[in-house]
């Protein structure tokens, strides 16, 4: 075995509405190079200005990691060539990262740990290219983005572990509204470093970059992958080569990207076109009083205020608009657990199957509130409340009107239900037999006929204590 | 009435009471243009169509504005929407911007006539106007000689009065030195008095675009148009602008001038020196108090200057690969091939000399040893001028070492080059303001410039400093035979 060190890279789109140094849209899909002018094209004579609400963004997400902020803003450039960064040039920060010092909190097998956090800085984002019919396209939507980048000290000892990083990571940026974290839409990017040592060594092996992993699964596969092959490596004493690696997930391995010889020199020097200023400490402050309450400091208290389980805190915090839409819920009925069941086990199971997400839920947490009473008060069984859930997602449906005019109420007439019992018993001599004779589990049967009987409609407690006295009397006769 | 030999306040008083028009003005400096260009070849662009459409609308609109209808050029790294705007280089050939600078709508706010563009130094680099893939402007003067650079063809087309005002660039001298040579005021504000949007950066923390006049009131009268704050720019300064022409008195009592002792050492000529002495003699004679300080680091300036200009230019001039706009290397094999040969075939020896050397300072394991030890020197020059300005309110030195030399003497020696901008440069790396004006002429008939420099954001010390000297001479009046 070695010793595995890990230690990532994250981009995290900002969302703000405008790019980073210019006012043009930041909105994803659009038509190529719609969403530019001469700032973000980098036409010459142009020049930046920066958009306020990229650094507050930034400042934001930093203090959620426990970030220390830099009082002293500036920007470097830096500097390489590729055609889709219109400058040659990309605006970044170099020694002086808006935050470093953080830290985040993940979970492994073992317990909560806390993953160390360098830095993170503001930056913008290059254009894409787009290679068809042996040409070389390039779309500047995308370019001038505000990034923030994320890296972590290396000490994340598994590709699990990583994912759990990212995971967390994702969470908070969600959660602040710092960053939609859509890695399909390229808004979420991540490179790692790994190496591998002899177990107990002090020194660290030789770096591996590992770049173009396009999800996190696909990180993780990478990381995977590159512990076996480095690991397989040491085994037959062969050297590690420093190097950057591409992640091939068609084809499930990382490729050679360049050697360390290969490594640009970026030639990082004080962006002159943007004056550095100071922070104050007022305006840190005022950044500060607006963060939320984040995911796990609000699990704890769930735990704490609503009696309900961790696992369910835990589940019910992830999502910064699920956990709102369970106070919401738990606000105009006080059964936390009811609800947060409801939720766990059928709701989200609802919103999964349509690829819904929870702040597009239209479903009132009144309504939905409505329907989980109707079951306490019998009016309606479980089942058929289960059934009633689609039918009022998109909230236009209230769930009594629907029991009403499909007669879905639960039968708790024991005339109504009597008559039904009957027809069962009458219908199934060989349970009924057997139950007399002793079997015991025919009687759930029997109930499942009754149900199936009243179309779900029975009451089942009532259904129950009828069918036993049923099942008694003829014992007697 | 020949009106190009006006100045723009003259023109303007003219303009308003009807005794001319815009037209006649645009038809009068397009005829000058004709005559004298074929010499001078102050410009690389001049759009005959263009100017009279402009004449046209000016007329039609509301009449007003502080330049109404007075012709300026324009040099050619300043952007003026859809018109060809090359800083005389052939990798930007045919680039034609999509936007105005600030300086140039400014300039259209104020009902300027933009006449033509002016010839440079590509990307400006440089200070004789030989380096232009256009050729070489000629001094008015005699015109064997360089006009200065980089700013040649703005200082030229003034001088030869084929405009009554022209917009410069300076980053180490490149509008003083030219107007020094050429006989004409010129003047570099503080850094951040005018915005530099729509500026084709050179250096963009020693960039600033500035006036080139017939006198200083016009000089005054310009800068007033151009300054001010810009949202486009974060490094132009919110500082106001007061009204340089209101404020324009020709009154030195009491002003106390300083006078860098080493800028009048070895390397300066004799007759620019005896020239400059005369002018200190006239400001005395009107009640100012000359005393003697010091700018102990004034000689790392030249290398200082050359680290950091350098090292800027490289990275503003990356862009310029062939991707979007300008020239490109037909059929390149490969992404490689059409960086190298679009870059090798479009820029000249002087801008390849320059990012080379930027480039290397900025290389890792040489950037602490030139590119942060350069900034530091930038600010110990910034310190002796800070020190000067307790004891003094403007200083006074010559703006070029010698008067104008023959083309071709100095290009095969860039650091006799480098030397013509040994008095210009340290005010840019301190980012003060600084003023040329004509203090006469030397025995060859050349004029020679006297240099005006204040504190920060203070061009009412300067201007009047130079005001107060030009109004009790004649040398400004002195124009060349073309």
């Amino acid at each position: 075995m070695y010793r595995v060190v890990i230690g990532l890279e994250v981009h995290a789109h900002l969302a703000t509405r405008s790019k980073c140094f210019c006012g043009c849209s930041t909105e994803f899909g659009q038509r190529p190079n719609s969403q530019s002018c001469p700032v973000c094209l980098g036409l010459p004579g142009s020049l930046p200005v920066l958009n306020e609400e990229a650094l507050k963004l930034a400042i934001k997400a930093a203090l959620a990691l426990d970030c220390k902020i830099s009082k002293l803003i500036k920007f470097d450039r830096k500097n390489y060539f590729y055609p889709d960064l219109p400058k040659n040039f990309q605006i970044s920060q170099y020694d002086l990262p808006v935050a470093s010092g953080g830290s985040l909190s993940i979970d492994t097998g073992t317990g909560p740990r806390r993953i160390r956090i360098r830095r993170a800085h503001l930056e913008e984002d290059a254009g894409k290219l787009i290679h068809e019919k042996g040409q070389s396209l390039v779309d500047f939507n995308r370019c001038g983005m505000p990034l923030l980048e994320v890296v972590s000290e290396p000490e994340i000892a598994s590709a699990d572990e990583a994912n759990e990083y990212l995971v967390r990571l994702k969470r908070i940026l969600k959660y602040l509204e710092v960053s939609d974290c859509n890695m399909e839409e390229g808004s979420l990017r991540c490179d790692a470093n790994i190496s591998l040592s002899q177990e107990g060594s002090k020194e660290l092996g030789e770096k591996v970059e590992l770049k173009n992993m396009n999800s996190f699964k696909g990180v993780k596969q990478a990381l995977e992958y590159e512990i076996k092959r480095q690991g397989k490596l040491l085994d037959q004493k062969k050297r590690i080569v420093q190097e950057t690696r591409l992640w091939n997930s068609e084809e499930n391995k990382t490729e050679v990207m360049r050697s360390k010889e290969e490594a640009h020199d970026y030639r990082y020097f004080p962006e002159p076109d943007l004056v550095p200023f100071i922070l104050s400490e007022a305006y840190i402050k005022e950044i500060e009083k607006s963060l939320p309450e984040l995911s796990q400091a609000k699990a704890s208290r769930f735990v704490r205020e609503y009696k309900i389980p961790e696992y369910d805190a835990n589940v019910l915090t992830a999502d910064k608009y699920l956990s709102q839409y369970f106070e919401n819920c738990v606000k105009i009925y006080n059964s936390p657990k009811v609800i947060s069941n409801w939720i766990m086990s059928e709701l989200l199971a609802q919103l999964n199957a349509r690829n819904i997400e929870v702040r597009h839920l239209k479903l009132k947490p009144k309504t939905f509130v409505t329907l989980l009473k109707m079951i306490e008060t019998g009016e309606i069984s479980g089942k058929i409340a289960k059934e009633i859930l689609p039918e009022v997602l998109d909230g236009k449906k209230e769930p009594g009107d629907i029991v009403r005019d499909r007669g879905l109420s639960q039968i708790s007439d024991s005339g109504k239900l009597d008559r039904i019992i009957e027809q069962v018993v009458k219908d199934n001599p060989k349970p009924v037999e057997d139950y007399r004779g002793g079997k015991a589990n025919a009687f759930g049967f029997l109930v499942g006929q009754i149900m199936r009987a009243s179309r779900g409609q029975a009451n089942p407690e009532l259904a129950n204590k009828l069918l036993k006295k049923k099942l008694e009397e003829g014992k007697d006769a | 009435m020949e009106l190009h030999k006006l100045t723009a306040h003259e023109l303007t008083n003219l303009i308003a009471k009807k005794k001319t028009s815009v037209k006649e003005v645009a038809e009068d400096l397009l005829k000058r243009i004709e005559r004298t260009e074929k010499k001078v070849k102050a410009l690389c662009l001049v759009d005959k169509q263009d100017v009279l459409a402009q004449c046209e609308q000016l007329e039609k609109g509301p009449r007003k504005g502080k330049l109404f209808g007075v012709p300026v050029v324009i040099k050619d790294n300043i952007c003026v929407a859809g018109q060809d705007t090359t800083c005389s280089s052939r990798i930007l050939k045919g680039f034609k911007p999509p936007y105005d600078a600030t300086v140039v709508s400014r300039l259209k706010q104020e009902g300027a006539l933009i006449l033509a563009r002016a010839n440079m130094d590509e990307f400006a680099f440089g200070s004789s106007c030989e380096t232009s893939c256009y050729g070489p402007t000629h001094n008015p003067w005699d015109l064997k000689r360089i006009p200065g650079g980089s700013s040649g063809g703005s200082a030229a087309s003034v001088a030869a009065d084929e405009t009554i005002l022209a917009l410069g660039s300076d980053t180490g001298g490149s509008i003083r030195q030219p107007a020094a040579l050429c006989g004409v005021v010129g003047l570099k504000p503080t850094y951040g008095r005018v915005s530099r949007y729509g500026l084709i950066a050179f250096a963009s923390s020693l960039d600033q675009i500035g006036p080139f006049a017939k006198d200083v009131e016009d000089a005054a009268l310009l800068l007033n148009v151009i300054s001010g704050h810009d949202l486009m720019d974060s490094t132009c300064a919110e500082e106001k602008v007061p009204d340089y022409t209101k404020n324009l008195k020709p009154d030195v009592k009491g002003l106390k001038i300083g006078i860098p002792k080493e800028y009048f050492a070895k390397g300066l000529d004799n007759e620019v020196k005896t020239q400059v002495a005369a002018a200190l003699d006239v400001l005395t004679g009107l009640g100012a108090k000359v005393k003697e300080i010091s700018l102990p680091h004034t000689e790392y300036a030249v290398a200082d200057y050359y680290i950091l200009a350098t090292a800027e230019a490289s990275s503003n001039l990356a862009r310029f690969d062939g991707v979007q706009y300008g020239h490109r290397r037909a059929k390149p094999s490969d992404l490689i091939e059409m960086y190298f040969k679009t870059r090798g075939e479009g820029l000249g020896e002087e801008a390849k000399r320059r990012i080379i050397l930027g480039t290397y300072a900025l290389s890792s394991g040489y950037y602490d040893a030139y590119y942060l030890r350069a900034l530091k020197v930038r600010r110990l020059i910034k310190e002796d001028f800070d020190a000067a300005f307790k004891k003094v309110d403007c200083l006074i030195t010559p703006t070029s070492p010698t008067a104008a030399f023959k083309i071709g003497e100095r290009t095969d020696d860039p650091l006799a080059m480098y030397l013509s901008d040994i008095y210009t440069i340290s005010v840019n790396l301190a980012g003060l303001p600084a003023i040329s004006l004509p203090c006469g002429l030397n025995s060859e008939g050349l004029p020679v410039g006297l240099q005006v420099i204040a504190r920060a954001f203070d061009e009412q010390t300067m201007l009047r400093t130079a005001f107060a000297f030009e109004q009790n001479t004649e040398h400004h009046k002195k124009r060349p035979n073309v």
